[in-house]
């Protein structure tokens, strides 16, 4: 134990807590910490009365064990009565525990005030402090109920005691900040204000923190506090640095006091009386000379006091803006901080110059830094230095640097660290719209942006592209040309063929006179890409190729051809079936006129709000794109009506409404289709498929149409053994988390579709397998295995073949010995046989009974092995088979599950992710997918309407496991949090992973 | 105003931990593990500053204690860079050339000196002078106090 300094009194206390730091394990310290409290209980409880000391002593114990990151659930009752005890270290240590572990109970609460009040009527300076103490720490409403009268008095009584005025001044700034309306200060106003002449500097420190929240609540209240604090800060500035004795701090006087002067007559706009603001700007004028003065100390903690009122300085002659001399001078100095040694000097210069860049007077200033900013960007080591310097680059862009500038943050976004860079898309997208000059430059921009960070341009951007290409003539015919060039490169972002492939649906016949890049070359270049593309993509492309046929006749066969195939007209996916079977049907039946005023150009859009500027409003408040409005005034005809970008609200809205969603693309030719016209029932799909009359391609001719087909391709290889799990196996095992029927997997061959149900901690699942081809398959066989036990398995097979004889064929013999040890096994799943010959065209069933034994975390193993003409396909899927399929719902009211959720709080018990929305946060789609979990979904039980809690038990053979769940949503940031609590830690942190992939 | 300031090792142990606004516990755990992942991660060269939330921290380390304090939009950095300077000066000028130890081991002296420093997230008092005053004549009764009972205590404890 280490030697402790003075004041020394507790030794108990000391050496518990060597006991503690000498714990190996946390195991240990829990054990130590369970024994104290055990002791600390029956002294509490004991019949023997405990003396103040040992009473501190405890108190100050549980205190320690709390700030450990314990509960502490009792002691409240004894902190209280140290409060009254009349020795100084009793009260102190007893406030001490009423501050950090304030307990609403109300009893207790009257009688703190109680203890409170009488401390504050005692006289006694240090008893008044230490009750002033204590109603700023808790800072209740109760407690500015009880004091919010008293304090304002204490304040300003003349005989009050310089310590006990400055507790009272920030004891009553708490209590306004939590109860403003309890806070009167009326008759009080004038006398608070002329704290700020006060003799003691430590009274007008802590003063001014309570005047500047009031001015700001009440501005012409208290606005005689202007000329107060200008002759204040003057007095400081002139002062020479010893003449403020200890409040001199490194050779710079008061720096606190001046910088809160400062940002006290912030608060308001330059004073009006001319001596006052003479004085004023000679103090600023001052602070900006002592900038270029030698420091009087080598010491860090002198330039930071100095500067700290130099940067509080520059704040306020950026909130005046009305004396451009001053404004200069503030942009020289920032501009030699830009260079300084010290990161945190750029770091603020870089910052504060992003405000000064929005001044008219300053404007020009700040630009002649750019070289400066743009060399920050480039080689500082700090992301977050980056980051300002990336700001200030947006900030003081105009047209006339804005090609540099945009160049420059392009060509640091290759490198860019990814925390910026979507920020950094949404700002080149913006400067490259507002200052562009010209369109091709605009169109160049924003295909390189999706070049350089595909991944980063959110939806607004490349939608934003097409609006103005659509709206402008101008720009078609090149963009058409880039586009199409840009679609050349081997590899391109898929955000690149959305551009492209709409692009050249609507003005792909403005390049087609050259013979490089006549129809079919284009249609062959788009179709190139379609099969690496999502499903939005591939419907996007859809809609681009019957827009090709109108456009160009003499492409018709050829798209009918690749609309008609198999992989289009049977698409598993419902969205692109239907445009498939549509645009064919469109394409065959409709006269040449009927097609032209369907697929006719889109209409310009109606102009309005960028919807990359309010989504990079949506991000950083309104602040971070006031750059726009310094440009209002001279902006004109630039591009796309930038004049429209009054954002009121109902424009963001409409802006919004009209956007696209993801898969119905711009053509809007979804809305005439009858609804679920070829959209089959999940249970039935397979069937619905397969009876559909038509050519039955044979499988060679749909070989590269599925971007699944690449496992049986490689199986003339296969061995035997079961093949490793599909790479996408997980995702399709995620698609089954909230659902139980639907299609499970499907290549050109097979289609497997699942349909499952559960009880308890029972379930049977169909799978039905699909025989896609003409052909049949033999030899067809499947496994269904548990990772991790094949071996034990073996070993079992041998004794247990009575009970597997009942089941005619089990495919699956390791489960048996599962149910009977359940340590080695957490579910046993037994599989009926399947008829080894599967016909072409046909379906197969097979039944899968599942018994959960105790939670798991990995998904059984499906094998799926068959010979199709010779070769062995040898397929291996997980079986959406997941821990909440066994949930049971519980309801509950608001009161029981918070109780609940209080009783799981060992950090274990929860598990939590915070993640980004990849769908539309629809309230109706949310429910559905929480319902589809398992649970009950629990309403009027979260204060706040937009979260969703649910609750549910899992129901293992072994255990039932209660499990609690909380959604909250974030709309503007696109972001979820997830909290899962449960009494098994596994099950919070398994039910936790594969929720968060659900939204 | 400040919201919170944190006392953490280079070992993510918290010694301290003062929150000026009314912050449910759970929340607190969080923000703080978040926060000293964010602040460990960072290099010894780096600025002092960084945005989180939307709060401005500024942060320093003193030996094997990083300082990190979480103030508002408004507020300015580099003073709350010396508020944290000086609060290191009080706790050494009191338990002489303080380290870690001191402040485990007498937790309750280090709230004591930060409550006469800093209140409700406000500055109430720069003067060293004044601030250690105030926490030595507490002492003071402190020993007057408890003398004669320490070496009871000695006895009743186990």
């Amino acid at each position: 134990m280490p030697a402790v300094s003075k004041g020394d009194g507790m030794r108990g206390l000391a050496v518990f807590i060597s006991d503690i730091r000498n714990c190996k394990s946390k195991e240990a310290e829990i054990k130590r910490i369970n024994k104290e409290l055990a002791n600390i209980r029956s002294k509490f409880k004991g019949d023997k009365a405990l003396d103040g000391y040992s009473k501190k002593k405890y108190v100050c114990k549980l205190l320690f064990i709390f700030l450990l990151g314990h509960d502490i659930d009792f002691g409240h009752m004894e902190a209280v009565n140290l409060l009254s005890s009349n020795k100084y270290t009793e009260k102190q240590i007893g406030y001490l525990f009423i501050s950090v572990l304030v307990n609403s109970n109300s009893e207790l609460i009257r009688l703190i005030n109680n203890a409170i009040k009488n401390d504050l009527a005692s006289r006694n300076p240090t008893f008044m402090c230490l009750a002033l103490h204590c109603i700023a720490n808790v800072g209740s409403r109760e407690m500015a109920e009880a004091f919010a009268g008293e304090i304002p008095r204490i304040l300003v009584a003349g005989d009050t005691m310089d310590s006990v005025k400055q507790s009272a001044a920030l004891c009553l700034l708490r209590l306004y900040k939590t109860s403003p309306d309890l806070v009167l200060m009326g008759e009080w106003t004038s006398r608070v204000v002329h704290l700020l002449n006060d003799q003691h500097m430590g009274v007008v420190t802590a003063a001014i923190s309570l005047i500047t929240c009031l001015s700001q609540k009440n501005p012409d209240e208290f606005k005689t506090c202007v000329s107060l604090a200008v002759s204040r800060l003057s007095r400081i500035v002139s002062s020479a640095s010893t003449d403020l004795q200890d409040y001199t701090y490194y050779f710079v006087p008061a720096p606190w006091l001046s910088c809160k002067l400062l940002r006290l007559l912030q608060c308001y706009p330059p004073p009006e009386d001319g001596a006052v603001k003479g004085r004023l700007v000679e103090c600023l004028e001052t602070i900006l000379n002592k900038a270029q003065e030698p420091p009087k100390s080598k010491k860090v903690q002198h330039s930071n006091a100095k500067n700290a009122i130099l940067f509080e300085a520059i704040s306020l002659i950026i909130h005046y803006d009305s004396e451009p001399n001053l404004l200069v001078r503030a942009c020289n100095q920032l501009g030699q901080f830009l260079q300084h040694r010290e990161t945190n000097l750029r770091y603020l210069a870089l910052e504060s110059m992003c405000t000064l860049a929005s001044s008219e007077f300053s404007h020009e200033a700040v630009k002649t830094h750019i070289e400066t900013v743009i060399n920050a960007l480039k080689t500082e080591r700090d992301v977050s230095v980056r980051q300002r310097a990336a700001d200030l680059l947006y900030a003081m862009c105009d047209r006339s640097n804005a090609k540099q500038i945009v160049a420059e943050m392009l060509s640091y976004l290759e490198t860019a660290d990814y925390s910026i860079r979507e920020e950094m898309v949404l700002k080149v997208a913006i400067l490259a719209e507002k200052y562009a000059v010209d369109y091709s430059w605009y169109v160049d921009t924003i295909l390189n942006l999706i070049r350089i960070a595909g991944d980063y341009v959110s939806e607004e951007v490349w939608y934003r592209v097409i609006q103005i290409v659509i709206n402008r003539d101008d720009v078609q015919g090149y963009a058409a040309k880039t586009v199409f060039e840009a679609l050349q490169a081997p590899a391109c972002h898929e955000n690149m063929v959305k551009v492209g492939g709409y692009i050249l649906g609507e003005f792909g016949n403005l390049i087609a006179g050259d013979p490089r890049s006549s129809p079919l070359i284009q249609f062959n270049l788009l179709h190139s890409k379609f099969h690496l593309c999502s499903v939005p993509t591939r419907a996007l492309l859809l809609s681009a190729y019957i827009k090709f046929i109108n456009l160009f006749p003499e492409t018709k066969a050829t798209i009918q051809e690749v609309l008609r195939s198999d992989s289009q007209i049977r698409n598993s996916d419902v969205e692109l079936q239907q445009r498939a079977v549509e645009y064919l049907k469109l394409s065959s039946i409709a006269s040449t006129d009927v097609l032209a005023t369907v697929l006719e150009e889109m209409p310009p859009f109606p102009e309005r709000e960028s919807s990359i500027l309010a989504k990079l409003k949506k991000k950083k408040g309104p602040g971070a794109v006031s750059v726009s409005d310094l440009e209002d005034g001279k902006r004109e005809g630039e591009l796309n009506g930038a004049g429209e970008r009054s954002a009121d609200a109902s424009a963001i809205a409409t802006s919004n409404a009209s956007t696209p969603s993801p898969s119905a693309d711009l053509l809007g030719l979804r809305s005439a289709a009858p609804v679920g016209s070829a959209a089959p029932s999940a249970g039935s799909l397979l069937v619905d498929v397969f009876s559909e009359a038509g050519p039955a391609a044979p499988p060679s001719a749909v070989n590269d149409d599925n971007f699944l087909s690449s496992a049986p391709s490689s199986s003339p290889l296969a061995s035997e053994d079961p093949a490793p799990p599909l790479p996408e196996s997980d995702e399709l095992l995620n698609k089954f988390v909230c659902k139980n029927n639907g299609v499970l997997f499907e290549n050109q061959l097979l289609q497997i579709g699942i349909k499952s149900e559960y009880r308890q901690n029972l379930g049977r699942m169909y799978l039905f397998y699909g025989n896609k081809t003409s052909v049949q398959f033999v030899s067809f066989t499947t496994a269904v295995s548990c990772p991790g036990e094949l071996q034990s398995h073996i070993l079992y097979a041998d004794h247990h073949t009575d009970s597997l004889q009942s089941l005619s064929f089990i495919s699956c013999n390791e489960q048996l010995l599962a149910g009977l040890n359940p340590e080695s096994s957490q579910v046993n799943v037994q599989a009926k046989p399947v008829e080894p010959l599967v016909e072409g065209g046909a379906q197969v069933q097979q039944v899968i009974n599942i018994e959960c034994l105790t939670d798991f975390s990995e998904a059984p193993l499906l094998n799926i092995k068959f010979r199709y003409g010779g070769a062995l396909q040898n397929i291996s899927l997980k079986l959406p088979v997941t821990i909440n399929k066994f949930f049971q719902p519980t309801e509950m009211a608001s009161q029981d599950f918070f109780q609940r959720w209080k009783q799981l709080s060992l950090p274990q018990q929860e598990a939590q992710k915070i993640f980004k929305a990849n769908n539309a946060m629809d309230t109706e789609v949310l429910k559905a997918k929480l319902l589809g979990l398992g649970t009950a979904l629990l309403e009027n039980v979260d204060p706040n309407p937009e979260n969703f809690v649910c609750a549910g038990v899992i129901q293992t053979k072994a255990q039932q496991v209660g499990c609690l769940l909380r959604l909250e949503p974030n709309t503007q940031a696109q972001m979820y949090r997830l909290t899962l609590r449960s009494s098994k830690d596994s099950v919070s942190k398994r039910i936790c992973e594969l929720l968060a992939e659900q939204f | 105003m400040m919201r919170f300031m944190l006392l953490f090792s280079r070992q993510g142990k918290l010694r301290l931990q003062k929150w000026y606004t009314a912050t449910a516990e759970k929340d607190k755990k969080k923000m703080v593990r978040e926060l000293m992942q964010v602040v460990l991660a960072r290099k010894p060269k780096m600025c002092s500053f960084l945005e989180w939330r939307d709060l401005k921290i500024v942060y320093k380390r003193y030996a094997s204690l990083y300082f990190c304090c979480a103030v508002e939009e408004q507020d300015n950095e580099l003073i709350t860079l010396e508020v944290i300077h000086r609060f290191v000066e009080l706790l050494d000028k009191y338990f002489g050339s303080v380290c870690e130890l001191d402040i485990i081991f007498n937790f309750e002296k280090a709230y004591f000196i930060l409550d006469e420093f800093l209140m409700g997230g406000e500055i109430q008092d720069t003067s060293k002078k004044s601030v250690l005053k105030a926490i030595e004549q507490a002492d003071l009764l402190q020993e007057e106090d408890e003398s004669p009972r320490s070496v009871l205590e000695e006895m009743g404890l186990a």
